[in-house]
């Protein structure tokens, strides 16, 4: 390295340099994302060929149209915008806590750290929710002549098309089991029969059948089998990644707090956390496109 | 001396990567500026994003969707999601201020992409107009029923576009 001072264009390739002026670790975090995108990209685009391979895919916006407390508000998008804003601001405290650390200030990575593992955390009660909504959130579905409740799981889901063979749903009754006939009866009661579920228990089949009121229960075919496991599948593989940054962050943020970083006399490991949990923000980007928008 | 290092023994990132020179952004004040705009910008084209979703919820429901214009909300959409992950990638990840080599090696590759959604989204719609052609049972039994259409004209282009 004695012939340094007489190079004065920088030659990134004639040794002692690092070509990409990148530490190593940093270098293959980035790999690592670039084959992680690849995964991903797999995953959405397998969706995507399904999804074009059907004749009929569930509107998103009658799947995902439910908000903590709102009960059967039809409130579609509100929620996972939610979602969407938490992990972009987790993003920017993460941005600030890399930043902190290339100023050594170790207060600033502590505090920004604490607010990006609180973001991830949030995020993934928020997915823990929607996904219980989705499962245990049973629709009135029209199968083999007869009316079940069925909720989203990987092998059926409720998101067919509505069906309007009004005839057919009234017949569908007499071989519609005593349960479903008593929800059917109190969520969707024809004009003045409205009553409690205890008096419709004690009733039978013939009579709870005469109360329903199938022309508005918005009763729905199945939908495609694919759509459930698409679903839980991308979004539980982007929901782990969340899991694993956030364990990540918090490794970060234990190491930061026992002085490792201030000994060792840089943040990096900051910043190649940061380039991970940034990562699980750009496919959230992705996945919110493919399932929620279009 | 040679490329081995041992960045555990030495105090400062110069001196744990020699080979590396770091140039990071030393002015505050332009980097704090930097963030906030990408920030509100991020923030602004997710609120256009919902916006659109609604909007395309708004045009399904309504008596005589359009299956085109459905179709080109949705290109709208897809192209403000690419705008997002490239200021995510450029400016959060900091990509944008590395060398140009390194840059090329991430960017590249992920060119491959661009064949992989093509074919993929082509070999997905083949197979539905074959099968639709040849397997009549899959047509009947999956294509939106036709009297939909007798009750509100406009709902099967609806469910068509749904899927695009």
């Amino acid at each position: 390295m004695a012939t340094t001072g007489t190079v004065h264009q920088t030659k990134w390739w004639s040794g002692g340099k690092s070509p990409f002026n990148l530490e190593y670790g940093k270098l293959m975090m980035w790999y690592f994302l670039m084959s992680d995108a690849f995964t991903f990209g797999a995953f959405l685009i397998s969706y995507g060929s399904i999804r074009f391979s059907q004749n009929f895919w569930p509107d998103p916006n009658v799947v995902f149209n439910a908000f903590p407390g709102a009960g059967h508000a039809n409130l579609p998008l509100a929620f996972v915008s939610v979602m969407t804003f938490i992990l972009i601001v987790s993003s920017v405290t993460m941005v600030l806590a890399v930043h902190a650390g290339h100023k050594g200030d170790k207060k600033g990575v502590i505090k920004w750290m604490w607010w990006t593992i609180l973001g991830g955390l949030a995020f993934l009660g928020c997915q823990a929710w929607e996904w219980h909504h989705l499962i245990t959130g049973e629709h009135a579905v029209l199968v083999d002549g007869k009316i079940e409740m069925i909720g989203q799981t990987m092998t059926g889901n409720p998101w067919g098309n509505i069906v309007e063979d009004n005839t057919a749903l009234t017949a569908a009754l007499n071989t519609t089991s005593h349960e479903t006939l008593v929800h059917l009866a109190h969520e969707f009661p024809k004009e003045g029969t409205a009553t409690s579920i205890e008096a419709l228990e004690k009733m039978s089949n013939a009579q709870l059948s005469g109360m329903v009121d199938v022309a508005h229960a918005h009763i729905r075919e199945k939908g495609p089998v694919a759509f459930g496991g698409y679903f839980y599948g991308i979004t539980g593989f982007h929901g782990f990644h969340v899991f694993s940054g956030v364990i990540i962050n918090i490794v970060m943020l234990i190491m930061t707090q026992k002085n490792v970083f201030a000994n060792r006399g840089h943040y990096l490991m900051i910043e190649k956390a940061g380039l991970y949990w940034h990562f699980v923000d750009l496919v959230w980007v992705f996945v919110f496109l493919c399932f929620y928008l279009i | 001396m040679s490329n081995h290092y041992d960045p555990t023994k030495d105090i400062s990132p110069s001196a744990a990567y020699p080979e590396v020179s770091f140039h990071h952004h030393s002015d505050d004040a332009e980097f704090k500026r930097r963030v906030k705009k990408t920030t509100i910008l991020l923030s602004v084209i997710t609120i256009i994003e919902l916006a659109i979703g609604l909007l395309i919820y708004n045009i399904h429901k309504g008596d005589s969707p359009n299956a085109l214009l459905v179709l080109m909300f949705k290109g709208v959409v897809c192209i403000l999601t690419i705008a997002k992950a490239y200021y995510i990638v450029s400016v959060f990840m900091h990509l944008g201020d590395e060398i140009r080599n390194m840059i090329m090696t991430i960017v590249v590759p992920l060119l491959l992409f661009v064949w992989f959604i093509i074919a993929f989204i082509a070999d997905g719609n083949s197979y539905k107009n074959l099968r639709n052609k040849y397997d009549l049972h899959f047509k009947e039994t999956t294509t939106p029923a036709p009297h939909h259409s007798a009750e509100k004209p406009g709902e099967k282009p609806a469910e068509k576009s749904g899927k695009e």
